[in-house]
Order: C-alpha cells, then sequence, then structure tokens
C-alpha cells in the first residue's frame, strides 16, 4: 500500500497551561475545596492538565453569578445579544486551528474531524443563533417570548465544542444565562471557550463553566435556582435527571444514547452507501449518539455489500489523532474502551462473527479496531444496546415492511439511514421510521439549521433550526 | 486474455441500467475527503516519481509541427536533463499525421507512443474513416490508440453501436493497446460515467480513459473515482484489469497526488503503476518536475528552471 | 355539579325510563370494568376502572395508533368535524348532565378549531431548513404515539385535553373526571367515524390507575393536565421519567379553559422528524 508518511498537525498553536479552574462570573478560580482532577490525551495517556473540580459551594456561586447576570442580560435588545454571539462565532473562526487541535488533544479524535467538522460546525452554530436573538418574536412562538433563567446544561465528551455550542448559542441568543459542566475526560475546550467569551466581552456570568464529574453535574441539575436543564448523555443519566427534575417545574430537553439502523436497499447506490455506513459508525470512533451502529441490509446484496464494506475498512488508517491522514482515533477513555471491549466479547460469545481489519494499533492509549459483527439477530445485545464505539452490528432483511419493523424495534429512536435509488421508497421508509433524523442516502451531517434529537428513549426536545429555540423559551 | 462478452448485445441496455446508481453527492464529498490526505517527505517523493512515470505526455494542438513533436520527444525520455534519476514519461501523445515522426523520435527510449485517433475529438467521422485513421497510426509506430466514442450514439441510448464500434477499434489496433475515451464531459452523469466504463470494458478496452480536453470538462476526482471503482468491480467479476487514464485539467502535482491517493484507497495498489493507470496531461510535468527538484534541493524552484516544450 | 337525568323522568311519567349504564370506552366499545366494580357519581354506578383496564386501554390505543396516524391529515379533519356536529346534536342530553349552555357552545367550536389543524399544523410547526450543502432537509411534526391523560373536569376541559392530542394522530387513553359527562362524549365519538381505540376513556379514581400508565413501557407521553395535586403530579412525572415519556405537567392554577389553546397543547404532544437528502444528477 502507498504510504502517505506522517502528517501531524502542530501541536505548538495550542499553550496549554499545567492546571485551570473555574469559569465563574467572567473569572478562573480555584474549587473552593481545592480540588482537581487530571485530564488526559486519550492517544498517549499523557496528563495535559490539571482542572479543577467543582463542589456545591462552586456551583452554588456560579449557579448565583448566571442569576445574577440574568436581569441585565435578558433585558438587552435581542439586536445587541446577537452582536456577542457574532463576536464569539468570529473568534471562535479564528481561533479554530488552536480550537480543533485541542479538541483533538483531549478527547482523541482525529484532526481532519475537528478541523472539518467539529470547528466548523461550532462557529456556524453561534452565527445561525445570533442571527435569531433579534427575531424571536417571529419564531413561532407567540408574539412576546420572554426567555426562560438560569440553564444548567451537562455536555457529554463526544463532541465537547459542539455540544457546548448546540447548548449555549441558542440559550444565550433568548437571553437566558448559562451554567455549563464539560464531561469530565473533555474539559479543556469548554475552558478554552471561557476565554472566547472574555475576548468578545461577554458580560460576566452570562456564561460559567464548572468542570468536575458526573457528581458535579447532579448538583447543578438539582440546584433549585436553576429553571432549565438541558443535558446531552446516555440514556440511564438522562433517566435520572428527568426523575430529579420531576415535580420541580423546572424546563428538561433531553438528547439521549441511540441505537441507529442504517437501511440498505439492493437498488442502493453502493459505492456512497459502503462510504455512509463507514461514516455513520466509524466517524469519530463510533463515539456518536446517532452512529449507524445497526446495518440492515437487504439479504439479497449482503454478500456483495459486506465484500465492498471490509474492503473498504481495510484501507481506514487509525493512530494518532493529530496525524491528518487519521481515519480513527483514540477510545476516549479506558472506561469507555471497557465497555467497546466487554460487549464485543458478549457478540462473540452469543455467536456473531466478528470481523477487523488487520491494522496495527498504538501501544499506549485507548485503542479499538474497527469491527463488524455478522449474523447479528435482534436477540443479541450488541443489535440492542448502545457501545458508543467503532463496533457494527450486521443484520439482514427481506422485505421494506420487514427492515422498517426491525429498525423500530428498539426503546431507542435518534436517527436512521436508508440507502435506495427509489424516491417514493424512501419517503415511505422515512415516514414509517420513529426516529428523529433520518439520513436517506448519506449519514452523520448535520448544521445549525437542521434540527436534532429523538423520539422515545432517545430523549426530547430538539436542537438546531427554529425548533431550538423552543427549549429556551417560557 | 480473449475477452468474450460476458452478456449478449440485447441485453447490454438491461445490464447497464441495471448497474447500481452512483449518488452525486456522496461520490463528490468522497472524492474531496480523498483530496485532503496528506502526503509528505518521502512518500511525496516518490509518488511525484510515480505520477512522472504515469505520464501521457500530449500535444494535440492543429499546429503541432515535427520540430514541437520531437522537442517533447526529448522532454518525454530526459523530462530533466541535469538529473539523470528522473525517470521518463509513459508515453508521448500525439496526433495519427505525427506518430511517425514521434516514432522515431521515441526509438529506443523505452517511452510509449499513444496516438489519438478515430477522427478526434468529435469522433463524428464514418466509421470506416476512424478505423483508417487508427490503422494509420498503428502502421506509424503508434503502440497504444486512444480513440473516442460516439457520445451521441451513447446518449441516444443505442450502446450496441458504441459498443460494435469500439470492438471494430480494438481489432483495428491490432496489437497496440486501446484506449477508450468515455468524454466524461459530456456524458453528464455519474451513471453515464459507469455505464460507460462498463459498455468500453465489456467491448475490449484496455484503459478508459475520461476526456479528449477538449470540452468544458475534463478530468475530476469523482469522475476518476467513479472510473476506478468501475475496472476494480469489472476485474473482480470478469478477473481482468483494466487501466484508466483522468485527462485534461490535471496542472500540478498537488492535483497528481490526489489521484494516487484515489487509486491508493480506490481500486487498490495495483493500479499504482504505469501499466494500469496515466494523467493525459502537458503542463503537469513541469510542475512535478518543479516539486521534485523542491524535494531534492529544500528550496523552492521556478519556471525558468524547466524546458518549456 | 353534573346532575342525574332520570330523576325528573320518573317524577313527571307513569313509564318507567330506560336508564344508561355508564360503562368504559375502549377499543370502540363499550365493557365493563374488568374488576366488575363499580362506584356511585350522582346515582348512577359507573365503572371504576382498575389497572388491567388501563393495560387494555394502552393496547387498543397502540392497536389504533398507527392507522390513525396514517389516515390523512384532511381524513382526521374531516373525523373531528364529525364529532362537533355530533356534540352540537347532543346538547340537550350534555346539558341534562348539567353542562352549562356556554361551556357546550366552547367545547364544539373547540373541536371544530382543532379540527382545522389537523391539515395546517405540520405547515406551521415544520418546514424546509435552509442547510450549509447540496441536501434537501426538511423537518416535520409526526404524533408522538400513545397519550395517558389526566382529564381536568367538565366537558370542555376533555375536549381540550383529548381534542389536540388526537388530531395529529395520536391515540389516547383518557382518565375522566366527570364520568357520565365522559361516556356520553364516548358514545358521540363512537358515532362520529373515530376509529376505535383512538380515544379510550377510563372513569374511576385517576390516582389509582394514572401510575400504572405513568410507568406503562407502551406509553410515550403524559398528559397531567387534570392532577390537582402537585405531590401526586411529581410521583407521576417522575414514574414517567422511567421511560422517558413527553410529560404535560399541570399548569399553575388549573387549567385556564377560556383562554386561546395556543399551538402547545399539539405541540407538546408532537414529534420533530428531520429527513435529509442529497440533490444531484
Amino acid at each position: 500500500m502507498f504510504e502517505y508518511a506522517p502528517a501531524p498537525e502542530s501541536r505548538s498553536v495550542v499553550e496549554l497551561d499545567s492546571s485551570y479552574g473555574l469559569f465563574i462570573d467572567g473569572a478562573f478560580e480555584a474549587a473552593k475545596d481545592g480540588a482537581t482532577f487530571k485530564t488526559v490525551n486519550p492517544a498517549t495517556e499523557e496528563v495535559l492538565a490539571e482542572v479543577a473540580t467543582a463542589g456545591p459551594e462552586d456551583v452554588d456561586r456560579a449557579v448565583a453569578a448566571a442569576r445574577h447576570a440574568y436581569g441585565a442580560w435578558s433585558a438587552l435588545p435581542g439586536a445587541e445579544r446577537a452582536k456577542y454571539l457574532f463576536r464569539i462565532a468570529r473568534i471562535i473562526q479564528e481561533r479554530s486551528r488552536e480550537l480543533a487541535v485541542l479538541e483533538s488533544l483531549d478527547n482523541g479524535k482525529p484532526i481532519k474531524e475537528s478541523r472539518d467538522v467539529d470547528l466548523p460546525l461550532v462557529a456556524a452554530h453561534f452565527f445561525y443563533y445570533a442571527g435569531w436573538a433579534d427575531k424571536l418574536p417571529y419564531a413561532g412562538f407567540g408574539p412576546d417570548p420572554k426567555p426562560i433563567g438560569v440553564a444548567a446544561q451537562v455536555i457529554p465528551w463526544n463532541f465537547p465544542l459542539l455540544m457546548l455550542a448546540w447548548k449555549v448559542a441558542p440559550a444565550l441568543a433568548t437571553g437566558n444565562t448559562v451554567v455549563l459542566k464539560p464531561a469530565e475526560t473533555t474539559p479543556l475546550s469548554a475552558l478554552f471557550f471561557a476565554d472566547v467569551c472574555r475576548q468578545a466581552e461577554l458580560p460576566p456570568g452570562v456564561v460559567n463553566i464548572v468542570t468536575g464529574a458526573g457528581d458535579t453535574g447532579a448538583y447543578l441539575v438539582a440546584h433549585p435556582d436553576v429553571d432549565k436543564v438541558a443535558f446531552t448523555g446516555s440514556t440511564e443519566v438522562g433517566r435520572e435527571i428527568a426523575r430529579t427534575v420531576a415535580g420541580t417545574g423546572k424546563r428538561l430537553t433531553l438528547e439521549l444514547g441511540g441505537k441507529a439502523a442504517n437501511i440498505v436497499f439492493d437498488d442502493a447506490p453502493l459505492d456512497q452507501a459502503v462510504e455512509g455506513i463507514v461514516n455513520g459508525i466509524f466517524f469519530n470512533q463510533g463515539h456518536v449518539c446517532c452512529a449507524g451502529s445497526r446495518l440492515l441490509v437487504q439479504e439479497n446484496i449482503a454478500e456483495e455489500l459486506l465484500a465492498s464494506l471490509k474492503r473498504r475498512m481495510d484501507t481506514l488508517r487509525v493512530g494518532d489523532p493529530l496525524d491528518k491522514n487519521t481515519d480513527i482515533g483514540a477510545i476516549n477513555s479506558a472506561a469507555q474502551l471497557a465497555r467497546i471491549t466487554e460487549l464485543s466479547e458478549i457478540g462473540a460469545a452469543e455467536g456473531a462473527e466478528r470481523w477487523s481489519p488487520a491494522c496495527q494499533l498504538p501501544e499506549r492509549g485507548f485503542w479499538f479496531a474497527p469491527t463488524i459483527f455478522t449474523g447479528v439477530t435482534q436477540a443479541h445485545r450488541i443489535a440492542r444496546e448502545e457501545i458508543f464505539g467503532p463496533v457494527l452490528s450486521v443484520l439482514t432483511f427481506r422485505t421494506p415492511a420487514e427492515a422498517v419493523e426491525k429498525a423500530n424495534n428498539t426503546p431507542y429512536g435518534l436517527s436512521a439511514g436508508i440507502w435506495s435509488e427509489k424516491g417514493s421508497r424512501i419517503l415511505a421508509v422515512a415516514d414509517k421510521l420513529r426516529a428523529g433524523v433520518v439520513w436517506a442516502n448519506t449519514f452523520n451531517k448535520f448544521d445549525p439549521a437542521s434540527p436534532f434529537g429523538g423520539y422515545k428513549e432517545s430523549g426530547y426536545g430538539r436542537e438546531g433550526g427554529r425548533h431550538g429555540l423552543e427549549a429556551y423559551l417560557a | 486474455m480473449t475477452v468474450t462478452a460476458p452478456i449478449g448485445l440485447s441485453d447490454l441496455r438491461s445490464f447497464l441500467h441495471g448497474l447500481p446508481g452512483v449518488d452525486k453527492v456522496g461520490v463528490e464529498a468522497r472524492a474531496a475527503a480523498l483530496g485532503t490526505r496528506s502526503v509528505k517527505a518521502g512518500s511525496k517523493a516518490k509518488a511525484i516519481d510515480l505520477a512522472i512515470r504515469m505520464v501521457d505526455l500530449t500535444t494535440l494542438e492543429g499546429a503541432d509541427t515535427p520540430g514541437k513533436v520531437r522537442a517533447l520527444c526529448a522532454k518525454g525520455r530526459h523530462p530533466d536533463p541535469g538529473d539523470p534519476s528522473c525517470p521518463p514519461v509513459a508515453a508521448i501523445c500525439v496526433y495519427p499525421a505525427m506518430a511517425g515522426v514521434a516514432h522515431a523520435a521515441l526509438a529506443g527510449s523505452g517511452v510509449h507512443l499513444a496516438s489519438v485517433a478515430t477522427a478526434f475529438p468529435s469522433g463524428q467521422a464514418p466509421l470506416e474513416v476512424r478505423l483508417a485513421d487508427t490503422r494509420a497510426a498503428v502502421e506509424a509506430g503508434a503502440d497504444e490508440i486512444d480513440m473516442v466514442i460516439s457520445r451521441g450514439a451513447f446518449l441516444a441510448g443505442d450502446y450496441t453501436r458504441v459498443f460494435e464500434e469500439i470492438v471494430a477499434v480494438k481489432q483495428a489496433c491490432g496489437s497496440a493497446h486501446l484506449k477508450v475515451i468515455l468524454e466524461t464531459g459530456e456524458l453528464a452523469t455519474y451513471d453515464n460515467v459507469r455505464r460507460a466504463s462498463w459498455l468500453a470494458m465489456l467491448a475490449g478496452a484496455d484503459f478508459i480513459k475520461t476526456s479528449t480536453g477538449k470540452v468544458a470538462v475534463n478530468a475530476t476526482l469523482p469522475i476518476t473515482l467513479v472510473m476506478l471503482e468501475a475496472v476494480r468491480d469489472f476485474r473482480e467479476r470478469h478477473g481482468r484489469q483494466i487501466g484508466v487514464k483522468p485527462a485534461g485539467g490535471i496542472k500540478n502535482t498537488k492535483d497528481a497526488i490526489k489521484y494516487l491517493v484515489l487509486i491508493n484507497e480506490t481500486a487498490g495498489d495495483d493500479w499504482l503503476d504505469p501499466a494500469w493507470f496515466r494523467f493525459g496531461a502537458s503542463s503537469l510535468l513541469n510542475d512535478l518536475l518543479m516539486q521534485r527538484t523542491k524535494l531534492t534541493t529544500g528550496h523552492y524552484s521556478g519556471p525558468d528552471y524547466f524546458t518549456l516544450d | 355539579m353534573p346532575k342525574s337525568s332520570k330523576a325528573v323522568a320518573v317524577a313527571e311519567n307513569a313509564r318507567l325510563t330506560v336508564r344508561k349504564t355508564y360503562k368504559l370506552y375502549i377499543g370502540g366499545k363499550f365493557p365493563r370494568s374488568e374488576s366488575g366494580r363499580t362506584y356511585l357519581v350522582d346515582g348512577d354506578n359507573v365503572a371504576l376502572a382498575s389497572r388491567k383496564d388501563a393495560r387494555d386501554a394502552v393496547v387498543a390505543a397502540r392497536a389504533a395508533q398507527s392507522g390513525w396516524a396514517g389516515a390523512t391529515a384532511y381524513n382526521r379533519g374531516q373525523v373531528l368535524y364529525r364529532v362537533a356536529e355530533m356534540v352540537e346534536a347532543r346538547r340537550a342530553e350534555f346539558t341534562a348532565l348539567g353542562v352549562p349552555a356556554g361551556e357546550l357552545d366552547a367545547a364544539v367550536d373547540r373541536w371544530v378549531w382543532y379540527a382545522g389543524w389537523s391539515d395546517k399544523i405540520a405547515q406551521v410547526a415544520g418546514g424546509a431548513n435552509p442547510v450549509a450543502g447540496p441536501f434537501f432537509n426538511i423537518s416535520a411534526p409526526e404524533p408522538t404515539g400513545v397519550v395517558a391523560v389526566v382529564a381536568p373536569a367538565g366537558l370542555l376541559g376533555l375536549v381540550s385535553v383529548i381534542a389536540p392530542a388526537v388530531v395529529t394522530g395520536n391515540t389516547t387513553v383518557v382518565l375522566a373526571a366527570d364520568p357520565q359527562i365522559a361516556i356520553t362524549l364516548a358514545e358521540v365519538l363512537a358515532t362520529s367515524d373515530v376509529p376505535g381505540g383512538v380515544v379510550n376513556i377510563l372513569t374511576g379514581r385517576y390516582a389509582e390507575t394514572a401510575p400504572w400508565l405513568a410507568a406503562h413501557a407502551d406509553v410515550n407521553a403524559l398528559d397531567l393536565t387534570g392532577v390537582e395535586h402537585a405531590e401526586l403530579a411529581a410521583e407521576l412525572e417522575r414514574a414517567a421519567a422511567g421511560t422517558l415519556k413527553r410529560v404535560i405537567r399541570p399548569p399553575d392554577g388549573g387549567i385556564d379553559l377560556s383562554a386561546d389553546p395556543g399551538l402547545k397543547p399539539m405541540t407538546a404532544l408532537l414529534e420533530t422528524k428531520t429527513v435529509w437528502h442529497p440533490k444531484g444528477y
């Protein structure tokens, strides 16, 4: 094979401090009790920085700061709020290489994804919602829509900065203030975002970032002075948060897990379908809630399609996330690697046939080879549970009705894919799929103007587009 | 290897229309993604030398003269006269009228002589004239013939006619290799590119080639990607390897390397060889030489240091 | 307070009137409670629904859902308009049950208002999204599925929770506050081309049945509009979290039936589906 030689993106664009504090009321400060945790580069296990662990008193201070800032921020004319968001969008564009490298360092995702997908979408999201800030009466939520108040936002580690953008941009555009908790394995880009806010001269307290683990998040969402909770993460934690919020009157939106079916019919554009399957499950190491983790292929083309898929997987380049040619980076954490490993072993034990291309994995860091399981049935755990890794379960079907039935046969309902060149079939199947996002002849496409969110246990509420405003308007 | 048409001529239409469709957005996104591959250092040096060895150095002008063709042949044999380590190009590509001159100029060099034929570039001449054109080129020493298909017949759905013409030209080629120019810019859709590729391969093409270089849209990455998929699938089904030649519009090293990446990750490294992949180009060569010099000397070069031919 | 109509009838005529038996409304039929229980409301023995009745109602609602959602919006609108016609035609009966004339008018008008939304809500709540790429991208609302409803009192209260749920294609299991009014409405529904199972009505004590529905894994949403006790509402919301049901909380101070309902009663029971497709020759 034609080797491309290492093409590492320069790390020098990112200047990391050895430790980071909490961002409260416009300033960085240590946790009250001085507690910290370490964030590591999952590709090397190198410690990148020490980060403050926010305890109850810190969260209290952050919520108080957000409450204090709320009055003036919500009273600001929409056009003025818009300009802050436009500033933020511009600063993100200017600093996008730095932020992309940082994201890849802390998360393990390939630089080509952080550079070409995450960061452009982050900036676009702020641009999009900036424009809404002074147009809210036209959004279809009544003639005089009002903000809700203080939003507690808890985001996952798979797209750290993008998930921040999905939460912060609409909240601020609508006049809310926020306390955001990034995931404990990927806190750095949120802290750099705090610096972006300072550069934009965003009023202190409008955005507060509290770092920490599950305890910090639980305390934050339960905080009595929070008016709105937005969470993206696992269905298990989402359930807990829904229980916590019950009876408090806090508004809640949840974007949770998925087990998307990617349905390939025998009249599909096969080469593009193979790309879509690969993109669907191996994009971002499969750490994607809407990943196409169940391939439903029509039985009469299964053999041919799988041969193409395997040939394609042979070309995937797994390794250094900062290498511009890397397709699959590092698994985000040891814990996630353990879960992927465990479920994969269960898949094999349950009788599914496991296959991975030959690929050399680095010795240090957290790695998992792209893997497919064939001979999977609906009864297998790997066909039902979210693995959140580069593992694809392949099932077959005979008729469109059977495909739809299998696709919907899950408590999740976040996304789905359809591959066919027949328009009427696509539209009929899309109608019947119980999923919030349906990609037909494409997969894993995102846009700030396009609402995203799930049916059933994949959560409720939408992020993105006009629909995304609703979660932040009273 | 003898080629027998695996399907009857009457089935051509249903076969070609039964090929999987090509989604435009998907194939263009894939080509663009491969275009972001970064090829550095030693790999880049190897890639540049391979690209030079894949060039069909071309002149197809009404103003071509024996002098111009001889100069081009000299350039093809020794692209960088100052550096004996620089490999020769794959072939010189000229009109049939210039084939004799080129044949003499290339004698003993190992550089192939390609001639466009069949009333290039439009192909709008009676079949007999096109066959005579082909035979003349071969007789003048061409060992590779670049023919054009009748796009009109293809677009009109007369696949049988296109098929039979390719068969006839292939016969007229004798032992010369046949490159079939699909003129993808006139076929307009990727579905047509895939169908035309299969049609040409089924009819006996040794190479499928994108373009004449004489229409608005010439070689592009996604078109070449579709053709690479076609030769890959054809070999899998019929066991015969077919070459691919993008032509027109490939002007610099960066572009050429993107094509090599495309081959590498689509058809595979069996095609990373001048026997199976060519660039139909003229100005590309000097840029390859400039980049080659940059890699060997460590500083950027300039056009005055390379011959204009 | 609803009044029983028959006492009056008996007094004036020697003829003994034929009384109506108030049963449940499940799957288009009027069964007794499987538990055999009744309870006395204004002199009538009305069915006291059990958890198993609730379970059966969910089965009926689920069975009816895809067909109802799959009907054309125009058709659903016609069916709901027919319901309004039938309520209007039964004014006397509702009046006899104590529904004030003004509330009756409002209830009919509200059915008509919601009936008209059937083929408009998708245009208001959905539409094309201008994404930055060569893609067709459209968002459309879809019914969330089976909705369990704790209805507020009165005919207008009932209409105000049933109509917004079913107009978009949801099916419902309704825990009614006023049994006679609710079952009379059920009789309207049963004679208005509303497919069986689209609206299922249980009478009885919602504090007993609602927790089963809140925790039922085949229920997609829970409308708590009629729940009066904050602690029970919180408990039900917590139970609903188990399968992440959509929850409509009881409005502060009870539902304001005279206010313009707005879109919320419909949109709260809708999912947004966004479909992408590439554009290219």
